[in-house]
């Protein structure tokens, strides 16, 4: 029942509009990875990462997330990934417990489990019963991966995570990411040059569409 | 590789090709006969006088509209079931769709016409005209949600359900409309084509326009449909050299 | 895997997913009152407005069925529109979809949650008919009226919900909800108006046929219900 957790690109395109946002993208994520996408803005990690999500068509060249060819069925891969986009997925009227709670009543996961992953995220008591729409932008980020830690899917997808935390929030953040790969989940993320995971053992990275580098990181020390 | 390319018949510029000239000019002599035919050739009728002329333009195109509609959906529904020549199923399903469009308003024009020469107002609830009212809005609203997707496929899909979803709705609002109209007793008399009595060369007449804008409505789809294939044959080529332009904005090497 | 419930297609997993996400919704109407402070007031104010214009009592009370559903049509607009908002501003959805695994699920459990907000609409509505209009229902009458209501308004929450997904990202959807949904909605519009008049009371339809046109309005239930759940998939597939 363990599903593939890999990403197979191959000179894949995905045309929005006309506009070619990847332009040829081949690469292949294995399972459990810990993988840092970096970029200048407009290169196309956005892009790539609703790819693998499901969320943009495919328009051209080979694509297979989680064992789903994402030109046939793009919308079979979505219970796989977890992604954190731009936008945090969340309720505005509701507080940000109970955001976390209905995603965790939805995929089966306890109350406990709601509790350990708020306070993993450092939402504390106050934050959790008050209503997303009035939460800073750190705190509704929090809350959107408290969401994704409790729905444990087997491919993390998360664009500029690092954005709007704090020190003790990033550091918890790649604490995070760490265990989630330990535990088998594959963890993707994209970033600017300064954040990165320490010990994020590979950096991809994309320019013009496409990628130009796919390195083994030497920043940081492993755990 | 995920494209889908088209042939283009034809080596001139346009969309033209053998079938098309031949379903032209076929339509255009048809045509010529019933005009001719329909003015000057059948007699007016006893009760309606000069003004059930209109017959020969309102019956073919009320039976176009909804050829149109049934083309629309049967193209719908192979574009969601293939895998493969989904968007040539998807281009007919809309040239159709907006072809029909034309159609209906047409039969709504002569529909309305013809019941103001002959009864005095522009308008009958009856369910055929309803209903055609119906499926024109419908249709204009089917015309919109394809505007809404800019990937083809994306495109074929949703419009596809859309166009389904239409087949299960025009039924069901003729079906209520005739429940409706049989409520008020005197609907059933106000039917222009009801009490005309048609002479066999009236009928031949009527059958040639049906036949000519059959084929009107053939030609016009021929050329829409090869009209968004070149576009989409444009959209593609314009993608390639779109990507290449992407990738050299690119510094480093491209893996 | 927790995540994997998707193996198991039973209608217990369906039910459950659809009912969290109704009560989901219905948690958030509840808190912003959208309905209660809004939507009933406009639809209150479009029934005395039709008595204005009308400038008839005899007429609004003998028009006063089709006055109540062309009043629940247009604020059923307005709900719908809410309904998938909240979906959209933040991106909701596409968690929801991702862990709802059968975006069916997703169409039942907003549906329900439309049901109940209309069934409340509904309930305001005819009051106001028989408060505003001089209706009168008793008897007999009384439980027509009641089936009506519920099965004209399973039908409008279960196509409200269906192009209410159709138009949810868009631009402009404010004005393309109706123009698709209206004419889908007409032989709802005409059941629903011809069965609440026999409930009232009218002199050309009697009981039987009130109950004939609630038969209808079931079958158009039935045939809505399948077709949104089918066609959910694809219409939800992408974020443009």
């Amino acid at each position: 029942m363990a599903s593939d957790t890999t990403i197979h690109l191959s000179n894949a395109v995905v045309a929005l509009g006309g506009f070619p946002a990847l332009a040829g993208v081949t690469f292949g994520v294995g399972r459990g990875e810990l993988v840092a996408l970096r970029g200048a803005n407009g290169t196309g990690k956005s892009t790539l990462l609703r790819l693998c999500a499901g969320l943009v068509p495919l328009t051209r060249g080979a694509a297979v997330v989680a064992g789903v060819d994402l030109f046939v069925n793009r919308v079979a891969v979505r219970p796989h990934v977890g992604l954190l986009g731009h936008r945090n997925g969340l309720y505005g009227d509701l507080t940000a417990k109970q955001n976390v709670q209905f995603v965790a009543d939805l995929v089966g996961a306890t109350a406990s489990d709601v509790l350990s992953a708020l306070e993993r995220l450092g939402i504390d008591q106050r934050v959790a019963t008050t209503r997303a729409s009035l939460l800073s932008a750190g705190q509704r980020r929090r809350t959107a991966l408290a969401a994704l830690v409790v729905r444990r899917a087997q491919l993390w997808l998360l664009d500029e995570p690092h954005a709007g935390l704090d020190a003790a929030a990033r550091h918890e953040l790649d604490a995070i990411l760490r265990d989630a790969t330990a535990s088998g989940a594959t963890v993707l993320y994209t970033t600017h040059e300064i954040d990165q995971v320490d010990g994020t053992p590979r950096t991809i990275t994309l320019d013009g569409g496409c990628v130009v580098s796919d390195v083994a990181s030497t920043i940081g020390a492993a755990p | 590789m995920h494209t889908e390319t088209t042939a283009v018949p034809g080596t001139s510029a346009g969309t033209g090709t053998q079938t098309t000239r031949v379903i032209g000019v076929l339509a255009l002599i048809i045509t010529s006969f019933v005009v001719v035919s329909a003015f000057f050739l059948t007699p007016a009728d006893s009760v309606q006088g000069d003004s059930v002329r209109i017959m020969y333009a309102h019956v073919p195109t009320a039976w176009v509209a909804y050829l149109a509609f049934i083309t629309t959906a049967v193209a719908s529904g192979f574009s969601l079931a293939r895998r493969h020549r989904t968007l040539g199923f998807d281009r007919v399903a809309g040239a159709s769709g907006e072809v029909g469009v034309l159609f209906m308003a047409m039969t709504l024009l002569t529909g309305s016409l013809w019941g103001r020469l002959t009864w005095g107002t522009f308008w009958q609830w009856d369910p055929r005209l309803t209903t055609t009212l119906f499926l024109f809005v419908t249709y204009v609203g089917y015309l919109a949600v394809r505007r809404i997707d800019t990937d083809p496929h994306q495109r074929a899909r949703r419009s596809a359900v859309i166009a389904l979803l239409a087949v299960l709705e025009i039924p069901l609002v003729h079906f209520s409309v005739v429940l409706w109209r049989s409520l008020h007793q005197e609907a059933s008399v106000l039917n222009p084509d009801g009490d005309v009595r048609l002479d066999d060369f009236m009928l031949f007449t009527l059958f040639a326009g049906v036949a000519a804008f059959t084929l009107i409505f053939a030609w016009l789809v021929i050329h829409r449909q090869r009209l968004t294939a070149l576009s989409d044959i444009r959209q593609t080529v314009g993608l390639d050299a779109a990507i290449a332009a992407r990738r050299s904005e690119t510094s480093g090497v491209v893996k | 895997m927790r995540g994997e419930r998707c193996g198991i297609d039973d209608w217990r997993g369906t039910m459950n997913v659809a009912l969290l996400i109704a009560r989901k919704d219905l948690q958030i109407e509840w808190r912003t009152r959208m309905l209660l402070a809004r939507v009933v007031p406009f639809a209150l104010l479009v029934m005395v407005l039709f008595a204005v214009a009308l400038d008839s009592e005899p007429l609004v009370l003998r028009a006063a069925a089709g006055l109540v559903w062309l009043a629940m049509l247009f604020s059923t607009m307005l709900v719908v529109q809410r309904a998938f908002d909240i979906e959209t501003a933040d991106a909701a959805i596409d968690t929801l979809l991702a862990c709802a695994v059968h975006p069916a699920r997703v169409f039942f459990g907003k549906a329900i949650s439309l049901f109940v907000q209309l069934f409340v609409l509904a309930v305001v509505l005819v009051t106001a008919a028989v408060v505003l209009y001089g209706v009168t229902v008793s008897g007999s009458r009384v439980v027509l009226l009641v089936t009506v209501v519920i099965s004209a308004t399973s039908g409008l929450a279960l196509v409200g919900t269906l192009y209410g997904a159709v138009v949810a990202n868009m631009n402009g959807r404010d004005s393309l909800l109706p123009l698709l949904a209206l004419p889908v909605l007409a032989p709802l519009l005409i059941g629903a108006s011809r069965a609440t008049e026999a409930a009232f009371g009218s002199q050309t339809i009697d009981m039987a046929n009130g109950w004939a046109w609630v038969g209808l309005l079931g079958v158009y239930g039935v045939v809505f219900g399948a077709a949104g759940s089918a066609a959910f998939s694809p219409l939800t597939e992408s974020d443009s």
